[in-house]
């Protein structure tokens, strides 16, 4: 399913009426209902749940490359959802070792453990490097099946996929609606590397 | 297994774990069928107790461009309800009556596993694998989630979990991949990878369509025989292979069509899939991007640089390889076969230009 002229103008319409900045999220926006025995939800009202679920779900906190802040780390939102930088460079990650068995860089969008190295993807719209070109389809599915587009290679950890494939049809749509409605950003994120994978060629 | 291997699979049984709960409420909630039968003989296949004595009405196939299964010997069935038919008025999209049942069985030196599709009566269709015995009696049910057993070439067997069925499955329009025009075609392909050769009594559309089981195929189909219109009969084969091994998701009446990535073809020749699968591959930049590779191709002619296409056919890593469920490991033959096709091409190109 490809976005409509009258879907993206609607979009449009209500991104025009609802601020971007992430956090705070306000309490009206908690209880936006979802509809499940009632109408279909607007436009409008899918994409502020999907703002909501957004944030609460904690997608920022690795699709939203982290930067030194005045209070400390924080998701740098002039890079909103764009995934791990791809002109950045990484080094090999440590050998774990004892019961340590994750590391995660400083922007924590490229986090090395037992399944490799994997890099958050790029959520915004790009139709090159993010999302731009999915569908809906391609969306769910790919939270459903824990399968890049629902049926590629593995999503990897630390993507929540066990929780995250409880989402509703409804919920997932509207998650899928506000990410079509951020602002693009052109990043081509790095493939994943497996176990045993030297980093620093892979990375610029 | 080997490390990686483990690691993995590790991950990705915590990322497709089904959460049973959750899976058991939606089947309350949407009023699904009784359960799938706990035993293989139940499922209309064989007798109870002797697994080679069919049950009347259950058809063998087999398709000319077969998917490549880590080297199993592989048998197929289909079963099709008393007076009903296969509906093949789009001759890439057949429409087949509820009760349809099809089933795959996988060997190696014994029969390993049997993989279960059917169509239910209000039109979904259902998928199942089902475990054999070590002494080849029945099989069993096998978990929602899959399995691993030992044994196989690759030292692991992996059995689908339903979420794998859906995968590939569900893909195309119509969820049964190996029972179509173009594999059921009399014109088979005898530089096939794996294929059954081809065989007097073979079920084919002139059978389907004479016994009744196949209606509304278009009759240019018939007396001309679905073939892939490729220049030369590796082309053909190779584009067969892809067909068979991957266009069952790289087809753009599919769930992937935003990639650009055709590998499907189609029996109907007016779709001039060959030139569509040309153009999606040949010189086209890759969304695939291997490290150390700034701006691949997915097939490059220039003789030097690698071909995506190539390096996903050839890997045996679960982040890169293709197709990315059911295979372990590299189909040697296949991979030669679409390194000769892409070698004719670049060949064939540079003439071109003298």
């Amino acid at each position: 399913m490809k976005r409509s002229t009258f879907t993206r103008a609607a979009l449009a319409a209500a991104l025009a009426a609802a601020p971007l900045a992430i956090p705070p999220v306000v309490a009206e926006e908690a209880l936006v209902a979802s509809h499940a025995d009632g109408p279909p939800a607007t436009t409008t009202e899918r994409l502020a749940r999907g703002r909501y679920l957004v944030t609460v779900a904690g997608c920022n906190d690795c699709h939203t490359p982290w930067h030194q802040g005045p209070n400390g780390p924080e998701p740098d939102m002039s890079r909103m959802l764009s995934g791990h930088p791809g002109d950045a460079e990484v080094s090999p990650p440590p050998q774990p070792a004892g019961p340590w068995i994750v590391a995660a860089v400083a922007t924590n969008t490229a986090w090395s453990g037992p399944w490799g190295v994997s890099f958050t993807a790029n959520l915004t719209p790009d139709p090159e490097t993010g999302l731009g070109r999915w569908t809906q389809r391609n969306f769910t599915e790919t939270i459903r099946t824990g399968r890049h587009l629902g049926r590629g290679r593995p999503v990897l950890p630390p993507m929540p996929i066990p929780m995250y494939r409880n989402f509703t049809d409804e919920d997932l749509e509207a998650i899928f609606t506000y990410l079509q409605s951020i602002p693009p950003v052109r990043n081509r994120v790095p493939e994943p590397l497996p176990p045993g994978t030297a980093v620093a060629q892979a990375t610029q | 297994m080997d490390r990686l291997h483990r690691a993995i699979l590790l991950a990705v049984l915590l990322v497709t774990m089904p959460v049973t709960l959750a899976a058991t409420t939606r089947r309350a909630a949407t009023g699904d069928p009784p359960p799938l039968p706990s035993r293989l003989s139940d499922t209309g296949l064989f007798h109870a107790g002797s697994p080679t004595l069919l049950h009347e009405g259950v058809l063998p196939f087999a398709p000319q461009y077969p998917l490549w299964s880590d080297g199993s010997e592989k048998r197929r069935w289909i079963y099709l309800p008393p007076g009903t038919a296969i509906d093949a008025a789009d001759p890439d999209a057949w429409q087949f009556p509820a009760g349809t049942r099809l089933w795959k069985e996988f060997r190696h030196g014994r029969a390993i596993e049997t993989r279960y599709i059917e169509r239910l009566d209000d039109g979904r269709w259902r998928f199942a694998a089902y475990v054999w015995d070590g002494q080849g009696r029945d099989a069993v049910l096998a978990p929602e989630q899959g399995a691993v057993l030992e044994g196989g070439p690759a030292g692991r067997y992996l059995v689908p979990s339903r979420t794998d069925c859906l995968a590939c499955h569900e893909g195309p329009a119509v969820p049964v991949l190996g029972f179509s025009a173009l594999q059921l075609s009399s014109d088979r392909d005898p530089l096939a990878p794996h294929a059954d050769p081809a065989r007097a009594g073979q079920l084919d559309l002139a059978y389907l369509v004479a016994t009744g089981r196949l209606v509304n195929l278009p009759a240019a189909l018939l007396t001309k025989p679905p073939r892939i219109a490729a220049r030369t009969p590796v082309e053909r084969a190779a584009l067969g292979y892809l067909h068979g091994n991957c266009g069952h998701c790289h087809d753009p009446a599919g769930a992937l069509d935003g990639l650009d990535l055709v590998l499907a073809q189609r029996a109907d020749p007016g779709a001039d899939s060959v030139a569509r699968v040309r153009q999606s591959l040949l010189d086209r930049a890759s969304r695939f991007r291997p490290h150390g590779l700034p701006d691949p191709k997915r097939v490059a002619l220039d003789g030097h640089s690698p071909s995506t296409l190539m390096l996903r056919l050839s890997s045996t890593s679960p982040l890169a390889r293709m197709p990315p469920i059911g295979v372990q490991r590299v189909d040697d033959e296949g991979v030669a076969l679409v390194e000769r096709w892409i070698t004719e091409e670049r060949h064939h190109q540079e003439e071109a230009r003298r």
